[in-house]
């Protein structure tokens, strides 16, 4: 039990080059299924422990916490292991036929092992208390994502993967000058020790240019507007369950390192003292809702209208950043679940209709509410939840960020969060109508079935937990109000 | 004098910006791989001139020698600069892809290519 934090990641990481060695695609399939459940297990475990008994520190090697490397799991970062490894695991339940029809047979277990690493990557950078272990960690889930994103068919795949590479790669040497300006000042790399080295010379502008350079490496990674250019195409080029995977994952994770860095290393007092930075996400925020939303509203393709419309919800969990309160962390945090939720489900049905067409062109839609009636409502529920009506998941998020706008006492805010909504009515009611109120065309119709079960089961467990935490929000409320008050310094529970 | 003693720093600045400027404004992705490599060299300088303590020695266990230079960040940029080869050997392995893809390594002729190929409603996904 007291080798959880570190199992987390190890299991992924020893796993990835396991696959060579299996080879053979289908039973790789299982056994990277079976990596990913177990790594769900882990965290799972994990957030209980925390959630019962308060932090959980390891020391790695058994060198103790400011020499050695730390892993420290508070509420946080066991809420964002499990949603990555949850969401994980549904993507990998429904990657096989997907997989099998979208890439040549020989790089098949190639890709799981990438796959593999990215996963590994992405929890080792929510499980460590190091910096530079975020930066190693950050380059392993990045490097295995370009090469993941250019296994696409399409050509566009490679040149969408080499334009990413260039700028996640700038956006990372970023994070790496940053934390060198912190190591100059505090001579430590652990999170905690410079949390608490830090206010002794906050006012030394090397540690300002420190904190401008993580901000705007982990903005580039998280695809803020106006950094988010990597984003649309890489996510309409790369493999389906690629896509699925990291809009449910990657820019989540982002979204923690941001939380992370800016609210326990440089701490809410340094970092809205020092930089106008309220404003800045705020406004960013804002901006990203918008214009991405309206960007999307115009897209012929719908895996790149998501991809926009993803920018714009990443804009949300980031106004709830910048309000700082409690209630608008735990907004953030909950967006950051039902986000999640929505986009793996949404990319994860679309995986389905290019599995069965093979694109996912608007015209593809027309009278698919006939032709494949379980993937367009997938699609058109995860739609709705994705514009936030009651009873599902979407609502409770923007609910609870509407709500922090106005306790904060910035009701225009609010306003704004329900006008951007609006725009997600008119990018998803284009698919509703296509599908549901026009008919088929003839040559489809005849041809076109449900996509595979595989396929069809983890779209509707994403999309069941949408509606179910739409209803029952327990659990996510519970763990989200616990872990902002733990972040804001409250008394953990 | 200040300009003097901090040279090492004034190196690392300028590499830093001509690296940064090259990965984003040249049209030829091989140039801007090399670009990409300069700008992470200057963050490699940059830490190991961190890592330097005024007349320390090598950090050995000698006798007779009592001030180390600080070998941590040493250890880190071996790290990093096994992630810039790492990063360098992909980018690399694209521009062969790309190149076989568009019959080209400059990013005007791929945009044009994809404009071209756009114009002439080819599907996506």
């Amino acid at each position: 039990m007291s080798h959880l934090p570190i199992l987390q990641v190890i299991l992924p990481l020893v796993a990835a080059p396991s696959c060579l060695i299996i080879r053979r695609a289908s039973l790789v399939w299982l056994f990277t299924l079976g990596v990913s459940l177990a790594a769900l297990a882990v965290s799972a475990l994990l957030l209980q422990q925390v959630y019962t008994t308060g932090p959980v520190s390891y020391a790695l090697g058994g060198w103790d916490a400011p020499w050695g490397i730390e892993y420290r799991i508070d509420l946080l970062n066991a809420w964002v292991l499990l949603i990555v490894s949850a969401l994980s695991s549904a993507v990998i339940a429904a990657a096989h036929s997907s997989v099998a029809r979208e890439l040549a047979a020989g790089r098949q277990t190639l890709f799981y092992t990438l796959y593999l690493l990215c996963f590994a990557g992405l929890l080792g950078i929510v499980a460590t208390g190091d910096v530079f272990n975020v930066f190693v960690f950050l380059e392993i889930s990045s490097l295995a994502s370009y090469a993941l994103i250019a296994l696409g068919r399409d050509r566009r795949a490679l040149w969408a993967s080499f334009q990413y590479l260039i700028m996640g790669t700038i956006g990372a040497t970023f994070i790496l000058i940053g934390i060198g300006f912190l190591y100059m000042m505090t001579g430590t790399l652990n999170m905690a020790d410079l949390a608490a080295r830090l206010p002794a010379v906050g006012d030394s502008t090397t540690v300002l240019a420190a904190f401008a350079f993580v901000f705007v490496g982990i903005c580039l990674k998280l695809a803020l507007f106006p950094l988010h250019l990597w984003l649309p195409n890489a996510y309409s080029y790369a493999p389906s369950i690629v896509t699925a995977f990291l809009a449910a994952t990657a820019t989540k994770v982002a979204l923690y390192l941001l939380l992370r860095f800016t609210v326990t290393v440089f701490g809410v007092d340094f970092a809205l003292a020092s930089l106008p930075l309220e404003f800045l996400l705020i406004g960013l925020g804002l901006a990203g809702v918008f214009v991405a939303s309206a960007v999307a509203i115009y897209q012929l393709d719908i895996k790149r209208m998501f991809a926009y419309s993803s920018v714009a919800q990443v804009g949300y969990m980031v106004v709830g950043i910048g309000i700082g309160t409690a209630t608008a962390l735990q907004a953030t945090l909950l967006h950051l679940f039902n986000h999640a939720l929505m986009k793996g489900g949404l990319f994860l049905a679309l995986a389905g209709l290019v599995y069965q067409i093979g694109g996912c062109r608007i015209d593809a839609f027309r009278g698919l509410g006939r032709t494949m009636p379980w993937t367009m409502a997938a699609i058109a529920i995860g739609g709705i939840s994705l514009i936030g009506m009651p009873l599902t998941a979407g609502f409770v998020s923007k609910w609870y960020l509407v709500m922090a706008a106005i306790d904060s006492g910035l009701w225009w805010l609010g306003i704004l969060i329900v006008l951007g909504s609006l725009l997600a009515v008119i990018y998803v009611w284009r698919l509703v109508e296509a599908g549901y109120l026009q008919s088929p065309p003839q040559a489809l119709a005849m041809i076109r079935s449900e996509a595979p079960l595989g396929l069809l089961l983890p779209t509707w467990l994403l999309i069941g937990a949408n509606l179910y935490f739409g209803i029952d929000t327990r659990l996510p409320v519970a763990v989200t109000a616990a872990a902002a008050q733990f972040l804001l310094g409250g008394a953990a529970p | 004098m200040l300009l003097a003693s901090l040279y090492n720093y004034w190196v690392v600045i300028a590499l830093m910006m001509i690296g940064l400027y090259m990965a984003i404004a040249q049209g030829n992705l091989i140039k801007k791989v090399i670009g990409l490599n300069i700008f992470q060299t200057s963050v490699f300088i940059f830490y190991i001139s961190v890592g330097k303590v005024d007349g320390g020695s090598a950090p050995i266990l000698t006798a007779g020698e009592n001030l180390y230079s600080n070998p941590l960040p040493h250890v880190l940029i071996l790290t990093a600069i096994v992630v810039g080869i790492a990063t360098t050997a992909l980018a690399l392995a694209l521009v062969i892809r790309i190149k076989h893809a568009y019959g080209s390594v400059e990013e005007r002729d791929i945009q044009a290519s994809e404009d071209a190929a756009a114009a002439g409603g080819e599907k996506p996904c």
